[in-house]
């Protein structure tokens, strides 16, 4: 295979460098070792940052996000919901960080109104009675799967290649630079090289090991977030907590449910992270200090990601917050380090609010290596409204389930309204690919197993439809079912109290006491 | 409440309508005591129908049982506080043997190999051994141990069935099996699995049903299809249906809930009363009180009135998290009727594995209520909480039924060992 621009990592940042390479005619490979935004970029708040979380820790990447958010809001507005949000203070909180907010915000051009807090608290009834400070900002919700899949149509549109499912294996560097890239393809154990001009690194918080394969030293911290969905939508606005980032301080709306969160841990590895107990039970405290009702309701799923941070921030302190740490984005042209490998460039860090930024800034010095003069167009293109993606949207399928009059269609999957003619849809549109369509696939692509029962039973009614229609054969399928079941008991297993405990004890009983999945026999 | 009329007086009250409470009522009324049944039904509706008495052990291992009796002997002892090991074998034997006899008698009867577990192909595509299947189950694993050519059929209107993916699964050890699709007759676009069973006992539906197989049956020498083949007359459906296509008509168990439990919940709704079993099903017991110098007084709450029972004794077998009889919070495990200890429970951290199919099983599954040897519920110290309450089924601790596959079996046997324990402690009394 032969390409301009092999980019590896189909998260948010390497969507988006796809999507601006594009614009500027120039094709591309991407390749992604899981699926679209399976690392970082598909497990995080979905928060369109004003900017002022950050405004005190790091104000420089706060303009950033300040600048993003206008133009996102402008050029993917199918893609944001726009929330507003609110920064609380409550009882207790840190009084010099309240006072110092406003101007700090305005200093940057932050857009922040003060608001009193009877008016606050009627604009969300679900805060606290012990809030003491209340201002108003340009948050917004995003939802980072449709951003990505979007992003993703725009360049395949424009002949940009996907390949899911495929690692990089190792690299063969020659006369400066990368000469072939050798890629597994995970699915059928095949191997292949591809002949790529520039190779840019957007592995995320795999990027380290990315850079390895090249003979480059990078050192790279892994700190894990924590995440939970709410059952329900419990504010109209993004509530942040006024204070400097910690646990538990941030609630999203998204559609239907509420995204609360985070915490930070150090992890010895990007790989096999789970969302812990002490982490749910951390933030579901904190949490519900600013919003009361968060330490009652009924939480559907947990789940977890990785940032990845520059090691040099660890050299100040063992101790610091990893929150802290800049999160700001880091662009590193491999010709000036000390490897200088002229074609490679690997881009990492920042933030979900910024992917389009650093992809604008990893794309020009990608034409600069080419001598390519192509300026970018991302700040006004519109991201198209990709139909692909359009299921992944919660709230959608019931909608167009009843609008479209479907009542007559069987429901794949009923927590979330799933009709079986969505499930064929996608996929239709993965086999058109020439791939397999899997559970898992679906599952991306949909709301399917998001919902109360978490894929008890629309994963086996998946499975069964993907044998019927031929998609799956041998025993492929019953291995698909069980990652799949897998990766919902991840988000499953730390809130499994309450109904959710009764929940995953029906998922346990007919999968593993009448399906026997549990064993190989 | 005490100071209240009970408006029934009963010897024993039942709380639960799971296997546990079924079994136990069905023993109570063989007995002839004055009985009250008190549950949500429907819990049964989520049974395979299959009678598990141990078909994993050990779990870590995953090995499957083929004598149930001598795997249940050697789990005694290695797991002392697992209920099986607080009854002798041949009591569990003999209460499995009377649950099936019953069964047989309400016209459903079930087939087992006495000293072995059978093995069963699942809708899934799956096998999982079993002790005793229904009999419309029956010819499946004789079809399955001879390799024979077997057509496979499912309904495009049921959902979560494939044919063909029961027949890719088991390829590689059943490659004679044949997958046909066809449409239900009669059928709208999408069909409930307990409807379906309804309908096959309809003779003009059977019939179309036959003629719409016919044309596949091919080389096939017996025919296998979801767990459908009626709710009340299996009998007559699968014999007639077999008689039609001139071959053995045998059924796969679906997802849950399907008919095959709701046959199960059908037949002990409708047996029970006449055996005399005073039954509350779809009502709880919303408050309840201790008499002075013992029994109970309960509030038995429904959907349009509640009524007072005054009780000698009482059995709980009101399941775990999904029954109702176990309820979690975030900091840890309570039973929900009468607030009784709970044993084995570790550390929320600790409750689950991280993975679901990790094949040591999770242990939240093996928490719930210690008995003695008489199967009452007691204290970390061994002691019976109250003299005159026992406990039976799924809620009790030191078991892991999804993973051993002995649902039904603890069921049964927890709830003849309490039983009997119960019925002595009234004729002492």
């Amino acid at each position: 295979m032969q390409t301009r621009v092999l980019i590896i990592g189909a998260g948010a940042t390497g969507t988006a460098l796809a999507g601006d390479l594009a614009l500027r005619g120039i094709d591309c490979i991407l390749v992604e070792k899981g699926d679209v935004n399976a690392g970082a970029s598909g497990s995080n708040h979905g928060l369109l940052h004003s900017g002022a979380r950050y405004i005190l820790s790091d104000p420089a990447a706060a303009a950033e996000c300040c600048a993003e958010n206008r133009i996102l809001k402008k050029i993917a507005p199918q893609c944001i919901e726009d929330t507003g949000g609110i920064f609380v203070a409550v009882k207790g909180d840190d009084e010099k960080y309240i006072s110092d907010f406003p101007d700090a915000c305005k200093k940057c051009g932050i857009p922040v109104q003060a608001l009193d807090l009877k008016q606050a608290r009627q604009m969300e009834p679900a805060l606290s009675a012990q809030i003491i400070a209340a201002f108003l900002v340009d948050d917004a919700a995003i939802d980072p799967f449709k951003l990505s899949l979007d992003n993703l149509c725009r360049a395949q549109q424009h002949g940009a290649r996907l390949l899911c499912r495929h690692r990089v294996t190792s690299f063969e560097t020659g006369s400066g630079g990368i000469r072939r890239t050798h890629v597994t393809d995970l699915q059928t154990g095949k191997k292949f090289s591809i002949e790529a001009q520039i190779v840019v690194n957007a592995a995320g918080a795999w990027a380290d090991i990315i850079a390895r394969c090249a003979g480059v030293q990078m050192q790279m911290h892994y700190s894990k977030g924590s995440l939970v969905v709410t059952q329900g939508r419990i504010t109209s606005r993004v509530v942040n907590r006024l204070r400097m980032p910690t646990d538990g301080d941030i609630l999203v709306p998204g559609g239907t449910v509420s995204i609360l969160g985070t915490t930070s841990e150090r992890v010895s590895s990007p790989d096999l992270i789970y969302p812990e107990v002490h982490e749910i039970d951390a933030i579901i405290d904190q949490g519900s200090a600013m919003i009361p009702e968060l330490a009652e309701i009924s939480y559907i799923r947990a789940y977890c990601g990785v940032r990845p941070l520059p090691a040099e921030a660890d050299e100040n302190s063992q101790e610091q917050d990893d929150r802290a740490v800049s999160r700001g984005y880091e662009l590193i042209d491999h010709q000036r380090q000390p490897e200088e490998l002229a074609n490679f460039i690997t881009i990492t860090g920042g933030k979900l609010t910024t992917c389009r930024l650093m992809a604008e800034k990893t794309a020009d010095l990608v034409c600069k290596k080419l001598g390519i003069q192509a300026v970018c167009s991302t700040q006004t293109e519109p991201v198209p409204d990709a139909v692909d993606s359009k299921w992944t949207k919660p709230g959608l399928s019931p909608a167009v389930w009843i609008n479209e009059n479907r009542c007559k269609e069987p429901l794949l999957c009923e927590c979330e309204m799933v009709p079986e003619s969505v499930v064929r849809q996608i996929a239709e549109t993965i086999a058109a690919k020439k791939k397999a369509p899997g559970l898992n696939d679906i599952s991306l692509r949909s709301r399917i197993g998001k919902g109360p029962c978490q894929g008890t039973v629309c994963s086996m009614r998946i499975t069964a439809y993907l044998y019927d229609q031929g998609y799956m054969d041998d025993r492929r399928g019953t291995d698909d079912l069980r990652s799949f079941l897998k990766e919902r008991w991840r988000g499953q297993q730390p809130l499994a109290w309450n109904n959710r405990l009764a929940r995953a004890e029906l998922m346990e009983a007919m999968h593993c006491g009448l399906f026997c999945l549990e064993l190989q026999l | 409440m005490n100071s209240q009329r009970a408006d029934i007086d009963c010897d024993l009250m039942v709380i639960g309508t799971g296997m546990a409470g079924m079994a136990t009522a069905m023993f109570a009324a063989k007995k002839g005591i004055k009985a009250v049944q008190v549950g949500v039904a429907g819990q049964l509706g989520f049974a395979s129908g299959l009678i598990d008495v141990l078909g994993i052990y050990p779990v870590a291992g995953g090995r499957v049982v083929e004598n149930p009796w001598q795997a249940i002997t050697s789990l005694g002892r290695k797991e002392p506080k697992h209920p099986y090991a607080m009854i002798q074998s041949n009591e569990i034997r003999t209460s499995v043997n009377a649950v099936l006899e019953f069964l047989g008698r309400a016209d459903y009867p079930y087939v087992c190999q006495k000293e072995n577990n059978m093995v069963m192909p699942t809708s899934a595509g799956t096998i999982k051994p079993t002790y005793a299947v229904p009999h419309t189950m029956a010819y499946g694993p004789a079809a399955m141990a001879r390799k024979e050519p077997c057509l496979v059929i499912d309904f495009k209107s049921l959902k979560g069935y494939s044919s063909r993916q029961i027949a890719e699964n088991l390829s590689r050890s059943w490659p004679g099996l044949r997958p046909v699709s066809i449409g239900f007759p009669e059928a709208a676009t999408e069909m409930y699995s307990e409807r379906m069973a309804r309908s096959l006992e309809n003779p003009r539906i059977r019939e179309k049903l036959a003629d719409l197989i016919a044309p596949h049956i091919g080389d096939a020498c017996s025919v296998a299809m979801p767990a459908l083949l009626g709710v009340f007359r299996t009998l007559e459906v699968t014999e007639d249906l077999s008689r039609a296509l001139g071959l053995p008509v045998f059924e796969i168990p679906t997802m849950l809930p399907g008919a095959a439990g709701i046959r199960l919940k059908e037949i002990f709704e409708q047996h029970l009363p006449e055996m005399g079993i005073t039954s509350f099903f779809q009502h709880k017991v919303r408050n309840l009180s201790r008499k002075k110098g013992g029994g109970w007084i309960f509030e038995v709450e429904g959907m349009n009135f509640s009524r007072l029972v005054s009780a000698k004794t009482a059995i709980v077998c009101s399941g775990r998290f999904l029954g109702g009889g176990l309820h979690a919070d975030r900091h840890g495990i309570k039973e929900t009727i009468f607030s009784l200890p709970i044993a084995q429970a570790p550390e929320r951290a600790s409750w689950h594995q991280r993975d679901m199919l990790d094949p040591a099983g999770h242990r939240v599954n093996r928490s719930g209520i210690a008995v003695d040897r008489d199967f009452r519920p007691s204290d970390s110290n061994g002691r019976p909480v109250y003299p005159d309450l026992f406990a039976a089924g799924t809620i009790l601790a030191g078991q892991d039924w999804m993973r051993q596959k002995c649902g039904s079996g603890l069921a049964i046997a927890t709830a003849y060992a309490a039983f009997n324990a119960c019925n002595n402690f009234l004729e002492k009394a």
